[in-house]
């Protein structure tokens, strides 16, 4: 394989990664209080405002609904807006973030419903505002889910790093569809799927990892 | 921590109802002109079945449901009109602790103990040392740092309890605190109950469906069924002579005095027109509690009694004993009378032939 490959796919690598993690932390900053919100607005629940958050959860579905490639496509115009060019990995971002954000907030939101109603009795009985169990109960023990949630959102985001080619996202996804696919060199789209499957394994391991790290909830070899 | 009776609070309970709307339409009555006043410093204890209305009422203590009708009033403060910061600060004052614990499984026991002080806004140089205060009263200091999943039952119940005092609170609320608990685990904490209300003279008030936790702690007991309060008093004398059928039911579960099998088929309700044996529950209390009256009984009128199953118990220092026995019914009237002119309480169960 000459040097030159070797350049572009490390070159690709670092696009992507660029991608994925600029996407998934913008996606968590909007997404972490938006889901928690969703959450705690439903009827009956901590800052209930039942129509808010069907409207909310509409928007919310609506953005999902859109399948990834017709949304990169379709915001061009808004992309152009925030990034200055409609064209190239930074712009690539926009649409990346735009995805996230509903679905990290779905993720978010799931976790904190399943925080048991116990724990925001007894804050409730201990004189705590809304925010002060948000803050000081529902999300640190929401934190094991919300840690897994993210994971999952950040490997559906290398997944979707690869469709942005087509704004001239560039990154692996790009390279492989280019040289692999119309350059005919399936080495090149087996090396670019070789390095996704591991980027994907990293992602996945350093989830687990933290998540155990934050969970209390069970001993873990320590009997009982 | 101060150490003064008049840290106590009373609670009052003014003609208050609660109504739920059902999704579908029509009301559900869960309380229903309930009047009550706990003694401020004392320990008291509800009981009722599942679905009673207990919860509800207990949680109307710190606001966590509203009455929909009547008033509840907590050292003076008028909780059903109070929100927003008004029945935060309420709340601080009244300590709550609950049947699973409800303990953040994300924080260690210092950082439980910790939480509703942060929550109070308490500087953090001031809550170490209240924290560390309350592990060594509750007896945890060696578990200061574990997480409660590392817990037993009732280590994480002590985390509640000091949990519940850290804000200094004049009121103690128990949903149900010892009913995930073994026995023995049980006695451990009601008497961590007991001896935090000597020590601190806070009011508790607890609710439970185990008539067992109210003789061995409360000296004060309501009973409560479908919504409404059917009897209340001090607990030596609801346990003596209850007045309800409720009241009754919950104390043969007490009491553990039960017919044998073999008697309890044969039982019938009318008196044999000669012969046969007259069942009686007898109870005593009072000053003849001690006394061996029916050794008395057969020595001054010669009747033979047979016993068929009893218990002597305490409520707080007082004996209590209930006793089953038979003996002929021919003479079963005269027995009584001569039973309850001592002070004992009489029950014709049934007769055997």
């Amino acid at each position: 394989m000459s040097a030159n490959l070797i350049n572009l796919l490390i070159e690709a690598t670092g696009q992507t990664l660029y991608m994925v993690a600029i996407s998934a932390f913008l996606g968590t900053v909007f997404g972490l209080p938006l889901g928690t919100y969703l959450a705690v607005s439903q009827r009956g629940e901590l800052l209930s405002a039942p129509l808010v958050n069907t409207v909310l959860g509409l928007v919310v579905n609506a953005t999902r609904s859109v399948p990834f490639i017709i949304l990169v496509v379709a915001i061009i115009p808004f992309t152009r807006l925030v990034a200055g060019t409609s064209i190239g990995t930074t712009a690539a971002i926009v649409p990346l973030t735009i995805a996230a954000v509903p679905f990290i907030a779905r993720l978010v939101e799931n976790a904190i419903r399943e925080v048991d109603s116990g724990l925001i009795e007894a804050a409730r009985a201990m004189g705590a505002t809304p925010l002060q169990i948000i803050r000081k109960v529902l999300i640190p023990e929401a934190l094991p889910a919300i840690t897994l949630g993210l994971t999952l959102a950040v490997v559906s985001l290398i997944g979707y790093s690869a469709m942005v080619g087509a704004v001239g996202g560039e990154g692996l996804g790009d390279l492989g569809i280019r040289y692999g696919y119309q350059r005919f060199m399936p080495e090149v789209m087996a090396i670019v799927v070789v390095i996704l499957i591991v980027l994907v394994q990293l992602v996945q391991s350093l989830g687990e990892w933290i998540a155990a790290r934050v969970d209390k909830r069970a001993p873990k070899g320590r009997g009982q | 921590m101060t150490n003064t009776m008049s840290q106590a609070a009373s609670i009052a309970f003014d003609a208050v109802g609660k109504a739920y709307t059902k999704p579908g339409g029509g009301t559900v009555t869960a309380l229903e002109n309930v009047s009550l006043t706990v003694e401020p410093g004392a320990i008291t204890g509800i009981i009722g079945r599942s679905g009673a209305g207990k919860s509800t009422l207990l949680r109307m203590v710190n606001g966590l449901e509203m009455p929909t009708s009547g008033r509840v009033r907590v050292g003076g403060h008028d909780v059903g009109a109070s929100k927003g910061s008004a029945l935060r600060a309420i709340r601080r004052d009244v300590g709550m602790i609950f049947q699973h614990f409800n303990l953040l499984s994300s924080r260690t026991v210092a950082g439980n103990i910790a939480l509703p002080l942060e929550i109070a806004g308490v500087s953090s140089d001031k809550i170490a040392p209240r924290v560390a205060e309350l592990i060594d009263r509750v007896g945890l200091t060696e578990q200061a740092g574990r997480y409660p999943a590392e817990l037993s039952g009732g280590q994480k119940q002590r985390v509640g309890i000091a949990r519940a005092l850290a804000t200094e609170p004049k009121v103690l609320l128990s949903d149900e605190a010892t009913s995930a608990l073994d026995p023995e685990t049980t006695q451990t904490v009601l008497s961590l109950l007991k001896d935090i209300n000597r020590d601190l003279g806070l009011t508790i008030l607890l609710i439970t469906h185990e008539m067992a936790v109210v003789r061995d702690i409360a000296s004060h007991v309501a009973v409560i069924d479908g919504g409404q309060i059917v009897e209340h008093g001090r607990t030596y004398d609801v346990f003596t002579a209850p007045q309800h059928p409720t009241t009754r039911s919950f104390l043969s579960g007490v009491t553990g005095v039960k017919l044998p099998a073999f008697v309890e088929h044969k039982l019938t309700a009318t008196r044999p027109a000669t012969g046969g044996e007259e069942v009686i529950r007898v109870t005593f209390a009072g000053k003849h509690a001690t006394d061996p009256m029916l050794a008395l009984l057969t020595k001054d009128l010669g009747i033979e009694v047979n016993i068929l199953a009893g218990a002597v118990e305490e409520i707080g220092t007082h004996p209590f004993g209930n006793l089953l026995i038979s003996l002929p019914a021919a003479r079963a009237d005269e027995a009584r009378a001569y039973l309850e002119r001592h002070e004992l309480l009489t029950e014709v169960l049934g007769y055997v032939s």
